[in-house]
């Protein structure tokens, strides 16, 4: 019998799409176990008997500070070891919305040379307030990104406030983007509100040089059926959502390690 | 001290100073070039310059586009010469989460010698501007002195820690005559004379004065807020006499309907209805009115958190799913002129009670799927914040628990303040522009993290069956919480084992605070510890606090202290019924009398552009409304995503294609020509918004809000009789019941003049279950060559209209509801609906058949043509803008596909109904009126860019 790849996915105060992105794991085959960030701590090695780790959306520890850096604060310090081996072991991370913001603040990503530096950022919404609506996003196909391949545009709704990615130039390979938005004929140069925050380069998620690493702003979680779509009575019905199948790619590669 | 500052580097853009810069040019001040926003945090404790850097390095500043500077002592550094520095801190004693997190985050870097952490907010404005005009921008924009104060130079924000020392207060009651007792009940316990005599009574029965914890309680237990006495009592209208309100019209709907899937009515926090035979659904709307006039951002927040708090307190617990939120402001451009004294503007208040509602909602994940905003001049001093929550329970688990003597109180949550003291009995009088004085412990500050941790671990500790009942710890705090709970067993409660935020608070105080975020459990003694250390695992506070006895006494007990002890029979039966009088006369308006405007295009414009009307998808986007991934129809749809969805579905369980659909009916305007057609146009409203998504009324139950003026003056309360009869009326004919309501009455704001009396304001809120949601449909027009139907009866009813209000009329021809008629049509329609046989469907409500039209070609991006001469009307109309702005009730525009017209038409049957038009590319609304000549031709980019200019902030 095949062993069920094991996906843990991350809950701190504050957190709050681990339900659906639970969900979304399962209905890919996943066995999903729902870990408190502090268990995780009180018990290091419990990180090693997964494949995949997920930091899903929310507002952990209120987002104080500034969005995820508490939690970013507290992995870095009390889990960096155990994540830095899970790294090496060849496994997968997913950083959703919040868990971007985290993954960054953390300095998992983009995993600079220097890895003390965070060299990117989420920053403020160019509009200066929280939007939540859904946006077209483009597939890096020079990325070697896991999570996205074999996929090549999405639809998928974003709900933050900090979402901008800023960066110097020069720190991030073209490689490391993986997902642009863009407008509804995949130009990736589109503006607001089909940029719906004033990333750089519309930048809309990234991944580290080995592909494994993946954060994004948007919430694949949140389109897995069709009738999660917002014009899914007007429009020819598709099978499943288009975040589905970064569920899928992830579960079938952990299989594989 | 160290203060580190921390502020966006000068080559970025910084979003929240941009959007603080517009609204100072709002309020006409012009002359502002820039404005920057900086965090300021100040540091006691022993501390290294390194390890300051450190914190401000690692931790405080983002290192990509911030920046950060520190020194010791409170003092800004200096900024240019035409930058001026409004530097502003919360006030002491209000708890600011933010310090909290600060503080756990320094330790996890390792330093712990920090001791405490205040925050401060640091606006920099560059532009000319004079004292007066800074002194303008302070007082409308930035600073709210019941929370905050700005921090002048060498002001250190320290906060002292006062100690408490006990000594038991009593009142002298006993030798009070009536003008004494009525001295001591104002603004304080604002109960009235026979009340406060029954209170002298009793305690001269006992031999011995009250304490001031026992007053207090009384006090709250028998307000307004807590036991809705006005609705309870002996009313007087002309020869009719009603002994309790509530239980003649609202309950005894759902008494004579006996609905079987009714699982809870009216005795739990929120009403519970069956789903799916395995799982129920509870659903409870409430308001926060007199704390969001105030402080509009926190008592929004705290509304929001409270109405979660019933829904986590229903039954066994139940999680929220669905937040709905309605609110009534005075007009966005309210002159500041005309505002009264020591009121904030409607503008401030809208914009704080959005982020209130949004930063709460959003940080607990509770998706905002479905609300309104009303506007009208009357709401200046008394703005309405209603928040709802949907919540999903097993049904195993939704009956209230009962406790057994010997069970635990245990507290659970977070810590207790001086935050809300006489919340209650506030709410339960009049404002006046005293009131921000009077009340300014009223104010509670909310921390929705500390909300969604409680969350998350009351519903394991529920799973596990670690407790025999809940409830949530709202108005009236401990005391209506735990005194309720203890009403048919007896408590006793040992006050200083109750969890402080910070010293100095007195047993009072402590018993009678309305902190946030606390919920009540009862917990057999043998399972207590294993309740306990679940609840530490998540990092929240459980404390037992006291036991539930077999005394029928409320015992309250401080340092071994006895301080208070009553009777749970007198505490809970002993408040004397009131009996009051009323009168209703039905006001009469002028009748309009205009000529029919020769432009009926630009009256459409402007009745798009009406704010009542206008799109609110400025304060939808900020909600998050897809979190939890259950969304089905959301309030956004069409071919851009931006048309005005007629009502909210979501899917409780990912895994099941059952649906839940909420609706909101509500329009003051009918309600100044007679609240009995306000109440039966709102259940109206309702229940077509239901019909409209695809929705039947086979499982639909109702929820009321009545926000009223003080029932003391005779004829708010004779309307407030109308509205109630009007519930009973209509929810009967339709087979509707009733589960769960709420009142907020005294919404009046007295000036030196005058008193302000909100309009009598109904909120009927509608939640139906959907077997199937692939059967939903959506507002939006489809498909070039479609039909349009107009299915329902258009009477010459403008009176309360947007088409009247813009001419400045009220007139007296109010929409009336045919129940019985209205049910026969609403039942054909959904069949068809059910059969796959309407493509778009919209409830005609503000604006009529001309509005609806308009949104619902611009929704789809198509183009319609409609003839006035096709309606189905129920009388001689004889005007065009009568028959395409009227608003009676019981209508719908509805799309059908030509090749099922003739079972469509079938299918309806005996239904007033005709086809009066068609979807067209051209991308036009066309209008031909009752002469049979075009009377209306409007792109449909204007149509939507009139109705989406208004509110596009």
């Amino acid at each position: 019998m095949k062993i069920k790849v094991k996906a843990l996915i991350l809950r701190a105060p504050g957190t709050n799409c681990d339900v659906e992105t639970a969900f979304a794991f399962e209905q890919a085959g996943a066995q999903v176990d729902l870990v408190h960030v502090g268990e995780l701590i009180r018990r290091g090695r419990l990180l090693s008997h997964y494949q995949i780790m997920v930091i899903p959306g929310g507002f952990t520890y209120g987002d104080d500070i500034s969005a995820g850096k508490i939690l970013a604060n507290e992995l870095r310090l009390k889990l960096g070891d155990e994540i830095q081996r899970f790294v090496d072991d060849g496994k997968l991370i997913l950083g959703i919305c919040n868990g971007f913001q985290v993954l960054v603040k953390a300095g998992l990503l983009p995993r600079s040379r220097d890895k003390k530096l965070q060299s990117l950022t989420l920053a403020v919404n160019d509009s200066g307030k929280f939007e939540c609506r859904w946006v077209y996003l483009r597939v890096n196909k020079t990325s070697p990104c896991i999570f996205t391949r074999g996929i090549d545009v999405m639809y998928l709704p974003v709900a933050h406030g900090e979402g901008k990615v800023v960066i110097e130039p020069g720190v991030l390979e073209e490689s490391n983007v993986a997902l642009y938005y863009a407008d509804e004929t995949g130009d990736i140069r589109a503006g607001y509100p089909y940029n719906p925050n004033g990333s750089v380069n519309n930048i809309a998620g990234i991944c580290d040089v080995t592909g494994r690493i993946f954060a994004l702003m948007p919430h694949p979680e949140r389109f897995i059926r069709w009738t999660q779509h917002p014009r899914w009575t007007r429009e020819p019905r598709q099978d499943y959502g288009d975040g589905f199948r970064i569920f899928m790619n992830a579960v079938e590669w952990a299989g594989s390690i | 001290m160290f203060r580190i500052e921390v502020s966006v580097k000068p080559k970025f853009p910084d979003p929240e100073g941009d959007r603080l810069k517009t609204d100072i040019c709002d309020i006409g001040l012009t002359t502002v070039k820039e404005v920057r926003v900086s965090d300021v945090y100040f540091l006691e404790g022993r501390l290294d310059e390194t390890q300051v850097e450190r914190i401000g390095r690692q931790l405080l500043a983002d290192p990509a586009v911030e920046d950060f500077f520190w020194g010791e002592g409170p003092l800004s550094r200096i900024e240019g010469e035409d930058v001026h520095v409004i530097e502003v801190a919360y006030n002491p004693g209000v708890t600011v989460p933010l310090e909290e997190s600060v503080n756990k985050a320094i330790r996890d870097l390792g330093i712990d010698t920090v001791t405490s952490v205040k925050t401060a907010r640091k606006y920099s404005v560059r532009g000319d501007l004079s004292k007066e005009n800074l002194r303008s921008i302070r007082d409308k924009l930035l600073v709210n002195s019941l929370i905050q104060h700005v921090v002048t130079k060498r002001e250190m924000v320290v906060l002292p820690s006062p100690t408490y020392k006990f000594v038991l207060t009593t009142v002298d009651l006993l030798s009070l005559d009536d003008d004494g007792l009525m001295e001591l009940s104002k603004n304080r316990l604002w109960l009235n004379l026979n009340e406060m005599r029954r209170i002298k009574d009793y305690f001269s029965e006992l031999g011995r004065n009250p304490t001031d914890v026992e007053l207090e309680t009384l006090a709250q237990t028998w307000s307004e807020h807590c036991i809705h006495k006005t609705f309870k009592s002996k009313i007087k209208l002309g020869q009719l006499i009603i002994d309790n309100l509530l239980k003649n019209t609202v309950m005894r709907v759902t008494e004579e309907l006996k609905k079987p899937w009714c699982l809870s009515v009216f005795r739990d926090n929120a009403g519970v209805i069956d789903f799916d035979g395995r799982y129920a659904i509870c659903f409870k709307v409430e308001t926060h009115n007199h704390p969001s006039a105030l402080e509009p951002y926190g008592g929004a927040a705290t509304g929001i958190g409270g109405v979660i708090r019933d829904i986590l307190g229903t039954g066994l617990g139940a999680k929220p799913i669905l937040n709905t939120d309605v609110f009534c402001f005075a007009p966005p451009d309210f002159p500041y002129e005309k505002l009264p004294r020591g009121v904030l503007h409607p503008r401030r208040i809208f914009k704080g009670v959005r982020a209130g509602v949004a930063d709460y909602g959003n940080r607990l994940g509770i998706p905002t799927l479905n609300g309104a905003i009303l506007f009208d001049e009357r709401y200046v001093g008394n703005p309405l914040v209603f928040c709802g929550t949907l919540g999903v329970l097993p049904v195993s688990m939704s009956q209230r628990g009962e406790q057994e003597p010997g069970d635990l109180v245990v507290l659970v949550g977070g810590r207790t303040g001086r935050d809300g003291i006489h919340g209650v009995t506030f709410a339960s009088g009049e404002l006046t522009k005293e009131s921000e004085a009077i009340s300014s412990s009223s104010v509670q500050i909310g921390d929705p993290i500390t909300e969604k941790k409680l969350m998350d671990v009351l519903l394991k500790a529920r799973d596990r069956g670690l407790y025999r009942r809940i409830t949530d710890c709202g108005g009236g705090g401990l005391s209506s919480a735990v005194g309720e709970m203890a009403a048919e067993t007896g408590v006793r409660v040992y006050l200083e084992r109750v969890p402080l935020k910070y010293s100095g608070l007195s047993y009072t105080e402590i018993w009678i605070s309305e902190s946030q975020e606390r919920m009540v459990l009862a917990v057999p003694p043998d399972i207590v510890n294993r309740l306990i250390s679940l609840f530490q695992s998540e990092g929240v506070e459980a404390t037992v606090i006291g036991e539930f006895t077999d005394t029928r006494r409320l015992e309250l007990f401080y340092e071994g202290n006895l301080v208070g002890d009553l009777d749970m029979e007198f505490l809970h039966k002993g408040l004397p019924q009131l009996e009051k009088d009323a009168i209703w006369e039905q006001p009469q308006h002028e009748e309009p009398d205009f000529p029919q405007p020769s432009d009926l295009g630009e009256q459409l414009l402007r009745i798009l552009s009406s704010w009542n009307v206008c799109s609110k998808e400025w304060v939808i986007r900020q909600y998050d409304h897809e979190v939890q991934g259950g969304s089905v129809v959301k309030p956004l749809v069409g071919v851009n995503n931006d048309g005005p969805s007629d009502a909210a579905i979501v899917r409780p369980l990912l895994d099941s294609n059952m649906g839940i659909v909420v609706a909101n009916g509500i329009n003051p305007k009918y309600g100044d020509i007679d609240p009995y057609w306000m109440a039966a146009s709102a259940i109206d409203e309702a229940l077509r918004q239901v019909i409209a998504v695809g929705g039947s009324l086979r499982k639909v139950a109702l929820l009321d809000n009545f926000c009223w003026g003080n029932p003391d003056k005779l004829d708010r309360l004779g309307g407030l009789v109308r509205a109630a009869q009007a519930c009973y009326d209509i929810a009967l004919g339709y087979e509707i019941p009733f589960i769960s309501g709420k009142d907020s009455l005294y919404n009046e704001f007295e000036t030196e003049k005058e008193s302000i009396c909100i309009p009598p304001t109904l909120l009927i809120s509608a939640v139906a279950v959907m077997d199937n949601v692939d059967r939903v449909v959506t507002m939006d027009c489809k498909q070039e060559g479609d039909l349009i139907y107009i299915v329902g009866t258009t009477w010459n009813e403008l009176g309360g209209s947007v088409y009247y209000s813009i001419h400045g009329y009220v007139g007296n021809r109010v929409p009336r509801v045919d129940p019985k008629k209205g049910k026969r049509l609403t039942d054909a329609l959904n069949a068809a609906m059910e059969k796959g046989l309407v493509r778009a469907c919209h409830d005609l409500s503000e604006g009529g058949i001309g509005v609806a039209a308009a949104e619902t070609a611009f929704a789809g991006g198509l183009g319609m043509v409609i003839n006035l001469r096709k309606v189905p009307l129920s009388e001689a109309v004889n005007r065009d803008d009568y028959v395409l702005f009227s608003e009676s009730n019981t209508r719908f525009l509805v799309e059908v596909a030509p090749e099922d017209r003739r079972q469509f038409e079938g299918m309806m049957a005996g239904i007033d109904f005709a086809a009066i038009g068609e979807v067209t590319r051209k991308e036009k609304l066309e209008v031909y009126g009752l002469n049979g000549k075009m009377i209306l031709s409007v792109p449909i980019v204007e149509l939507k860019e009139a109705w989406q200019r208004p509110l596009r902030w």
